[in-house]
């Protein structure tokens, strides 16, 4: 099977067999970067241009390896460093890097849809790697694969997201794609961090954390960001951690094989107590190892691959 | 030289309604009857056959941008004067935010300069309430009405001290200036880009809430009531709004409201893949607010249709849409999207007329109508012709609407200033 769309904006557009066909492509990427030599021939003579409008370290870096590993050429570049700040427009800046015939446009931006506009002027494939606090398909696409390979499925497990679910592209995402693959998504947090019509997703939604915790089989905390008790939606971070801070002792309520998520940075000893993101359930790092993978399988197959790495 | 308007359906909403002829001489009404030229035959006169048409008294939209001075890329007197005729309008009167903002008599002055000198539509200058649109400094609104303004706003932002408003209002009274008020309170809105709700989630954008726009339409009623002194409610959107407004007239408060053809014809839902062009402020609701404006409209509520004519160029429309500017441009698609309404049983033709020439020519305290001795300002309208609207052919600068390509019926065929066509369709 091959991938038959030229964009990967959001979870909302994806099927669930392309779903299926990109975690089933990225099980068998992870496996190149397992070995000693970690690199494939595949997209040799690509170029890949990673155009981060909005800072990021994990996401860039993690795209800048699967394309390294792929032997593709990847370059980056940043709104500081980018005409943007001469003033220069998303359009005219799509359509200059464009001019220079890359393969695979990744964009991260502060503006919802921005991806959704460079995909709709350009030619070349453009993979959303979060804009706004509308998507992050990639982030959720190896939530997906880390959970199943974890719990051997998706379908029937019910996951938890925990704390600012207004500003969070990631719960957006994980609220479609998870609920798209059959799990049970619950979000939570407290009243202002929840944004109207949200269970228009087939989500539902509690403010009381211990419901939250009890039934689930994993639980994703999100970071809560400090600027945003200028907007009134907490008071405090003492009272955000005592009353929505993942510990050891909230943990209690929850099920024996539950699974601890985060999509990082984290807050230790506000979102997610220190021995709990490094505790037994955590699966943290195991998030970042796959997120290699996914985007190794999604520049593979946005390229036009459907055989396998390694048979190269 | 006599002008004859024939066999159309002369409507003057309270007036009349009847198959008769509309005589012109001079520039102004002088005959209004059945078989105005029998026996006259003989004269020199020009007919213009409006069988199967309506005749309407000249359509005034008081809630336009033309963007001149200062940002004539969009639109500019000339432009925007001709895109009013083309959409059947013979006056628009154009809000302050321009650069320099109409704060000041030089301003104002220029503005009717350019006007006559474009010599289309009439256009009436709205000046600032306040210095700069910033809400700081009431204007000199002895020499604004002086200059030529019609009216008072600061448009575009909102007067957010409430005591400012109120002396506003009191000052104003004294030189007949109409206050009208943009619903909006800032801190409410934060940074939000499009109606709060489940699309807004569902795209990831910031939500305006309902009650951005009724706590501070609620606001100006409290100091209509306080001061005895009239507020016009611009581009009204909320079903809150709608109730407040409504419940206001019933205590006898003078309040009057406007609303745009794109919230009784537009939800939220029409921003799906982050459409630019239906971006706006306040922004496209929902279907409960669409019905109650609809109410509002049928029970006499909201007095007035206005276009918020906005033009923008590409410039600051083809962006990411947190970034896009607000508005769209309304003077070219009002009258069959207004006609959309009457087509669907929701008002009747009258009640069109009445919205959009009769009660803001009251509210502004205008004095034109369909009646013998008044100024031959006159739209005559084809309500049954349809068409697609394509934004290629419009005459305004700029091509920011969310309605092209859709199919409509009726538009404007002729459009008469002064006894002076100015637009007429072929």
């Amino acid at each position: 099977m091959e991938l038959s769309r030229k964009d990967i904006l959001d979870m909302e557009s994806l099927s669930v067999d392309e779903i299926t066909l990109i975690l089933d492509t990225a099980d068998k990427m992870r496996e190149i970067s397992e070995r000693p030599i970690k690199k494939v021939p595949t997209l040799r003579g690509k170029t890949v241009v990673l155009f981060f409008y909005e800072p990021s370290t994990r996401t860039r870096t993690s795209f800048d390896i699967a394309a390294k590993r792929l032997s593709a050429d990847s370059l980056s570049l940043s709104a500081s460093t980018s005409s943007m700040v001469k003033g220069e427009t998303l359009i005219d800046t799509g359509r200059n890097l464009e001019a220079m015939n890359p393969d695979v446009i990744v964009i991260r931006h502060t503006s919802a849809g921005a991806p959704h506009l460079l995909a709709k002027m350009l030619k070349s494939p453009v993979i959303n790697a979060g804009d706004g606090m509308h998507a992050h398909p990639t982030q959720s696409l190896l939530d997906l694969m880390t959970v199943r390979e974890n719990k051997g499925q998706i379908s029937g497990i019910r996951i938890a997201i925990i704390g600012d679910i207004s500003h969070s592209r990631v719960a957006r995402s994980n609220s479609i794609g998870f609920t798209k693959m059959g799990a049970d998504v619950v979000l939570a947090g407290p009243p202002t961090m929840i944004p109207k019509g949200i269970e228009t997703l087939g989500v539902s939604v509690t403010h009381n954390m211990e419901e939250a915790i009890c039934d689930a089989d994993v639980i994703m905390m999100l970071r809560i960001q400090k600027e945003r008790q200028q907007h009134f939606l907490f008071p405090s971070e003492r009272e955000y951690s005592k009353i929505y801070g993942l510990t050891n002792a909230k943990l209690k309520k929850a099920k024996d094989d539950v699974l601890i998520m985060h999509p990082g940075p984290i807050n230790r000893g506000v979102e997610i107590a220190y021995d709990v993101a490094d505790g037994p359930y955590s699966i943290i790092l195991d998030q970042v190892t796959n997120g290699v993978a996914v985007r190794m399988a999604l520049l593979y197959l946005v390229t036009g691959g459907k055989r396998h790495a390694d048979g190269d | 030289m006599l002008t004859v308007i024939k066999g159309g359906r002369v409507i003057d909403p309270g007036n009349l309604d009847d198959i008769l002829d509309v005589v012109i001489e001079d520039g102004n009404i002088v005959e209004i009857k059945q078989d105005a030229l029998a026996g006259n035959e003989s004269k020199e006169t020009k007919i213009i056959d409006a069988s199967g048409k309506i005749v309407a008294p000249g359509l005034i939209d008081m809630h336009v941008h033309l963007r001149d001075p200062g940002y004539e890329y969009k639109e500019t007197i000339e432009t925007g004067s001709r895109a009013a005729a083309f959409g059947g309008f013979t006056a628009v009167c154009c809000m302050p935010n321009t650069n320099p903002v109409n704060d000041c008599r030089q301003v104002t002055e220029y503005i009717l300069k350019k006007a006559v000198k474009a010599d289309i539509v009439r256009v009436y200058p709205i000046a600032a309430i306040s210095e700069g649109l910033k809400g700081d400094n009431l204007c000199e609104y002895g020499e604004l009405k002086d200059a030529g303004a019609i009216a008072l706003s600061d448009d575009g932002n909102p007067v957010m001290n409430s005591q400012l408003m109120r002396r506003a209002l009191e000052y104003s009274s004294g030189f007949n200036l109409p206050v009208i008020s943009h619903c909006e309170d800032f801190d409410l809105v934060s940074d939000g880009a499009m109606n709060e709700g489940a699309v807004a989630t569902k795209m990831g954008l910031s939500g305006i809430p309902n009650a951005a726009e009724s706590i501070m339409v609620l606001r100006d009623i409290a100091l209509c009531e306080l001061t005895g002194v009239p507020v016009h409610i611009a581009h009204v959107s909320t079903k809150e709004s709608v109730r407040a407004i409504r419940d206001a007239k019933k205590r006898g408060v003078p309040v009057t409201a406007e609303t745009a053809p794109h919230y009784f014809s537009l939800t939220d839902a029409s921003i799906k893949d982050y459409n630019t062009n239906s971006k706006m402020n306040p922004p496209l609701r929902t279907e409960q607010d669409i019905e109650a404006i609809c109410q509002g409209l049928v029970d006499g509520t909201i007095d007035v249709i206005a276009t918020d004519h906005a033009p923008h160029s590409l410039i600051e429309k083809a962006v990411e849409f947190d970034r896009a500017a607000n508005g769209i441009i309304g003077l070219e698609t009002a009258v069959p999207l207004g006609l959309k309404l009457v087509e669907a049983g929701i008002i009747d033709i009258t009640d069109l007329i009445e919205k959009m020439s009769k009660n803001p020519a009251r509210i502004l305290g205008l004095k034109i109508g369909l009646e013998i001795g008044k100024t031959a300002d006159i739209t005559i309208i084809d309500p049954e012709i349809s068409y697609c609207i394509d934004a290629n052919r419009f005459q305004s600068l700029s091509r920011n609407t969310p309605f092209d390509g859709w199919d409509v019926k009726g538009r404007a065929v002729l459009t008469m200033v002064g006894g002076k066509v100015v637009y007429q369709d072929n």
